[in-house]
């Protein structure tokens, strides 16, 4: 379980994140989504730690604020939007050092694993500032991945939060990784991803957070929370949202009024 | 699993080049250690001397002195500055997450040999007696210390160093610490003239056991302390939240990774004066050698911190023999040309 309660974020005098609470259920897939400024990375980065907040986050029923860097990295793993890497490391090198001192099994098979889980086997051995933005994405998903291996440890699960994961990639590695994302919530980890997509959201959430000038305006499942109205509203542009007749899947069209 | 075992065969490991390099260089430093050794202006053998031992006879005066009380202190000396040097490079540069970063290019080594300076003209004027001798290495290390704070707070800001406010601070900081510097020495006596002026050459020539028991447990502490910082900067080569969140206690590895590097920096400058571009060329072969981990590149980087040094000084004992070269100018002048090249190489990548 990730709970927080009344997150707020001040940078300077102005308050972009207002008092910001969920209780997110692990064995999910749960998105943050709002347009560009709503406070959406805001709200990660308080969770994640990045940024001084006012209010609370507890991990598995832990307050953060008194857990240990190396105690929270044993149970939740935090996937960057940008990376930049200071020395020439191996993209094997990179993925190696998500290894936790509690990594269970061997951590360079658990490391070769997780890079061929994002489909990078062959590319142990390249160097990192080689590749395409792209496929350094993906290979610091690896990264992640190997921090957190297994989504339960001892009956307590683990917690894989990403900023916006799928926002280098083409649409076939953006299906990859939100497969990855969402296996590890079937095998019983929690997932918190801010997206930028709203369809990719769509198709993958079992539960959206809508975040709007600083505030959660809405939270539920993707067709409670997806709303025309509330969409066109939030964004600042007409939509419309349908599902898919077909297995019943939401998606949107941008720009189009309500007939 | 059976893919993932193909694999793990038809992976190249650096780490086992690295420790592989382990042996490798202390074979290197054994080598120049002999060297440093045997080597000299005086025409005593080491290996007569050996000889003698060996079947049991006294050694004459002119032996004792050359060896036990000039060669071995000095070979002490190369062995403990040459290695902190190296690591006190190879720790800022994974600090600054710059390649480019070095104690003397930064500013770092003219803060320390300020605090030399300050010790000797101010020293005899300052109720800091109970200090003895230890005041030069410590003055030197809060000299050290100083500049490697600002340094830090000018060219970082949230976690990013910018090159080149880092390298421009630096001129500035060895700057300020030149122009201070000649302040102290405006205002020194005959005696103190000729004892700073030797700070500003960078020798072994002064080593003796007296300086190598103050000065070498500082050291020695601090490249241990050194030797712990290894994931943390593998860490910080990710970035200051990416390494937080891989479990680093990140104000804790950057608070000891400068006190380390002044401590270092600070003894090394005590006793031998500025010695420059050991910091930047030996970890910078070492990362082409066996890959940037800072867990094997600084156990690397003191070894052949050492063996360089021992060398360099080799040299500057023969190349005007029965005379010698200040070591600062063999190594500025084997080093220089290494550190422009680092600099073509690494224009594409680092944004200046």
């Amino acid at each position: 379980m990730l709970a927080f309660e009344d997150i707020s974020v001040r940078y300077g005098r102005k308050t972009v994140l207002k008092a910001a609470s969920a209780t997110l259920q692990s064995g999910q897939v749960i998105a943050i989504v709002g347009p560009n400024g709503s406070g959406k990375t805001t709200l990660l980065r308080a969770i994640s730690g990045d940024t001084r907040y006012d209010g609370t986050v507890a991990l598995n029923g832990q307050d953060l604020s008194v857990l240990k860097p190396w105690q929270i990295a044993e149970e939740r793993a935090v996937l960057p939007q940008i990376s930049t890497l200071a020395f020439p490391f191996q993209v094997i090198e990179i993925v190696r050092l998500g290894a936790q001192a509690s990594t269970t099994g061997h951590q360079d098979v658990i490391a070769q694993a997780a890079l061929a889980r994002v489909g990078l086997s062959g590319y142990a051995n390249r160097f990192y500032q080689e590749l395409s933005g792209g496929e350094q994405q993906r290979v610091q998903l690896a990264r992640v991945l190997c921090q957190v291996w297994q989504p339960v440890v001892n009956g307590r699960p683990r917690w894989l939060l990403m900023d916006e994961p799928v926002s280098s990639l083409d649409i076939g590695h953006q299906l990859e990784v939100m497969q990855i994302a969402r296996d590890f919530a079937d095998q019983g980890g929690g997932v918190l991803a801010v997206m930028h997509d709203l369809n990719l959201t769509a198709g993958i959430a079992d539960r959206v957070l809508l975040v709007h000038a600083g505030q959660i305006i809405a939270d539920g499942t993707v067709d409670s929370v997806l709303t025309d109205d509330r969409l066109s509203n939030a964004y600042g542009c007409p939509i419309r949202t349908r599902s898919v007749p077909a297995n019943g899947r939401w998606f949107l069209l941008p720009g189009t009024n309500a007939a | 699993m059976v893919a993932l075992s193909t694999d793990s065969s038809a992976l190249r490991d650096r780490r086992q080049t690295a420790r592989a390099a382990h042996i490798w260089l202390i074979g290197l430093l054994l080598i120049s250690s002999v060297a440093s050794l045997a080597i000299g202006a005086s025409g005593t053998s080491l290996w007569a001397a050996l000889d003698k031992l060996a079947q049991g006879q006294e050694l004459d005066l002119m032996e004792r002195v050359v060896l036990w009380d000039i060669r071995l202190p000095r070979l002490v000396t190369g062995i403990v500055v040459g290695a902190s040097l190296a690591v006190s490079g190879a720790v800022m540069q994974g600090l600054f997450r710059n390649p480019l970063a070095d104690p003397g290019i930064v500013g770092v080594t003219s803060g320390a040999t300020l605090g030399a300076i300050i010790a000797i003209v101010l020293g005899p004027l300052l109720p800091l007696a109970f200090l003895g001798t230890a005041m030069l290495p410590v003055f030197a290390f809060v000299g050290a210390w100083v500049s490697m704070v600002l340094l830090y707070r000018v060219a970082t800001r949230a976690g990013r160093t910018s090159v080149a406010t880092m390298l421009l601070a630096g001129i500035a900081l060895a700057a300020l610490g030149g122009a201070l510097s000649g302040l102290m020495i405006y205002s020194a006596d005959d005696d103190q003239l000729r004892d700073v002026t030797f700070w500003g050459l960078g020798s072994l020539a002064g080593a003796t056991w007296a300086k190598v028991l103050i000065a070498g447990p500082i050291i020695l502490g601090a490249l241990l302390v050194s030797m712990t910082l290894g994931r943390g900067l593998n860490g910080l080569a990710l970035g200051e939240a990416a390494a937080n969140h891989i479990g680093i206690a990140v104000q804790r590895t950057k608070t000891i990774a400068i006190l380390s590097v002044a401590a270092g920096v600070g003894a090394a400058v005590a006793i031998s004066g500025g010695i420059g571009f050991i910091g930047i060329v030996v970890p910078h072969l070492l990362r082409l050698a066996t890959g940037p981990d800072h867990r094997m590149l600084i156990v690397n980087s003191a070894l052949l911190g050492a063996s360089l040094l021992l060398l360099a000084d080799v040299i500057s004992r023969v190349v005007i023999a029965p005379a010698e070269l200040p070591i600062g100018i063999v190594t500025a002048i084997l080093g220089a040309p290494v550190f422009i090249w680092i600099l073509i190489r690494s224009r594409g990548v680092v944004d200046l």
